[in-house]
């Protein structure tokens, strides 16, 4: 279980207690959480999920799949420290992690 | 005014067999996609990466399945609108007023949505003053190239389409070439050929760039790209062409009266109909207690749908259970010799 906080664009934020094995992604959907779309559920097949990890994270977490930058290349407004939180799976070293979401998906 | 029994909105797997499903009960029915191909996000999306859950196939890529869906069509004749987006949906009496963007209008008692997660559209820059040069200086699709001759192009994208307009457009115009990063995922033939004309300087080449500033007042005059450590270069150029792929929006879907939830549409289970009578959604558009975006889900939904469907078509006549195994009109149907 890790506790993952999400920042709207706006700065509103949300903390949510994310089961391991889960997706960043999926604890957003799950808890209703606004700013993540994830049109294609999470196959990796559409930049709708993305997120900014805060820089002192973005070392410390898995690194990005094949891939994951092709899809990136189709985000809104891509940078240094984006990824598609469909790619990060939840586990205990995640705890306190925290990421901002982009002004939109699409 | 084009008259139907059922207009399918989709031209994805689920709108596919719901097809096949009203043309095997003897309804017709015609295809509008955004898209100028058939297949949706199987052939848009992941054509080339393996799915396992098709009952029956142990194993078929998004483009295999379309081909198949396409080959189960064969008997039928079926028209397909392609590269229209129906923008418009208004009742007239006990039938819907279908119209698309290009102006093709229907009549037809039955609408059936298979718009997956909603129509392809290009993703834009997200820069100021975007709108106003939006199909004059700023352009996502190359229809005519003879308009960029001796012009100074500026190219955003590291896709196959990016990098193969900017070797073609390289011939006879100033290319500049940019992207957010060193890779492109484009074909590595292109990627060597895009390399050889950097050097030789026939393109400019600027990674690890993204736009950041139009500059111009009635046409663009130039633009400034910024990278990440917050460096700007200043281009001048005529025409800015954005390559970064598809993004899907429900668009005007929205505003055609349907109870619409997370961008999904509410329907029953029963004839998978929404709020309003005649039109249906199946597929990953749909949504139901316990509703599964998977492709057999759509293919189950469509066939119930297509069932629906033939009550406002055919009010006079009853419908009745029939196999293909067994049914001789189904047979006719489909071209085959019965027993």
């Amino acid at each position: 279980m890790a506790k993952i906080t999400y920042i709207e664009h706006n700065g509103t934020n949300h903390t949510v207690d994310v089961q391991n094995g889960l997706t960043v992604m999926e604890g957003a959907v799950q808890n209703d959480i606004p700013g993540i779309d994830a049109d294609c559920g999470g196959s990796m097949a559409c930049a709708t999920c993305h997120v900014y990890v805060k820089e002192d994270w973005f070392d410390k977490i898995n690194k990005k799949n094949e891939g994951e930058d092709d899809m990136l290349d189709q985000a809104y407004e891509p940078k240094k420290n984006s990824r598609l939180s469909c790619q990060i799976i939840v586990s205990d070293d995640l705890d306190g992690l925290v990421v901002d979401m982009p002004e939109k998906q699409t | 005014m084009i008259k139907t029994d059922a207009l399918i909105i989709g031209a994805g797997p689920t709108g596919l067999f719901t097809a096949h499903q009203l043309k095997l009960i003897g309804l017709d029915c015609e295809i509008v996609d955004n898209l100028d191909k058939i297949g949706g996000q199987c052939i848009e999306l992941y054509p080339d990466k393996p799915i396992y859950d098709i009952p029956a196939v142990p194993e078929c890529t998004g483009e295999e399945l379309t081909k198949n869906l396409i080959n189960q069509l064969k008997p039928f004749n079926i028209k397909f609108h392609l590269s229209e987006r129906v923008d418009e949906v208004k009742k007239d009496g006990n039938k819907w007023i279908v119209k698309t963007n290009k102006g093709t209008s229907f009549t037809t008692p039955n609408v059936i949505i298979a718009g997956g997660v909603g129509s392809f559209e290009p993703r834009k820059f997200s820069v100021e003053g975007q709108e106003k040069f939006e199909n004059k200086s700023i352009l996502y699709s190359i229809k005519d190239k003879n308009i960029f001759k001796d012009k100074t192009v500026s190219i955003f994208g590291g896709g196959d389409s990016a990098l193969d307009w900017a070797v073609e457009l390289s011939n006879n115009c100033n290319v500049n070439l940019i992207h957010r990063r060193d890779e492109f995922r484009g074909a590595q033939a292109t990627v060597d050929k895009v390399h050889e004309l950097a050097k030789s300087k026939k393109i400019n080449l600027f990674t690890k760039f993204q736009l950041k500033k139009l500059n111009g007042s009635n046409e663009i005059e130039s633009i400034d790209i910024e990278d990440d450590d917050k460096n700007i270069k200043n281009l001048k150029t005529d025409y800015v062409i954005g390559f970064f792929g598809l993004i899907m929006q429900l668009g005007p879907i929205a505003n055609w009266g349907l109870n619409i939830n997370k961008k999904t549409v509410e329907v029953d289970t029963e004839k998978f109909e929404t709020n309003q009578k005649g039109i249906y959604a199946v597929g990953d558009i749909c949504n139901y207690p316990g509703k599964l975006k998977l492709i057999l889900s759509g293919f189950h939904e469509g066939a119930l749908a297509a069932r629906a469907c033939f009550k406002l078509a055919r009010p006079n006549e009853k419908y009745r259970f029939e196999f293909t195994t067994s049914s001789k009109a189904i047979k006719n149907r489909l071209g085959v010799k019965g027993d």
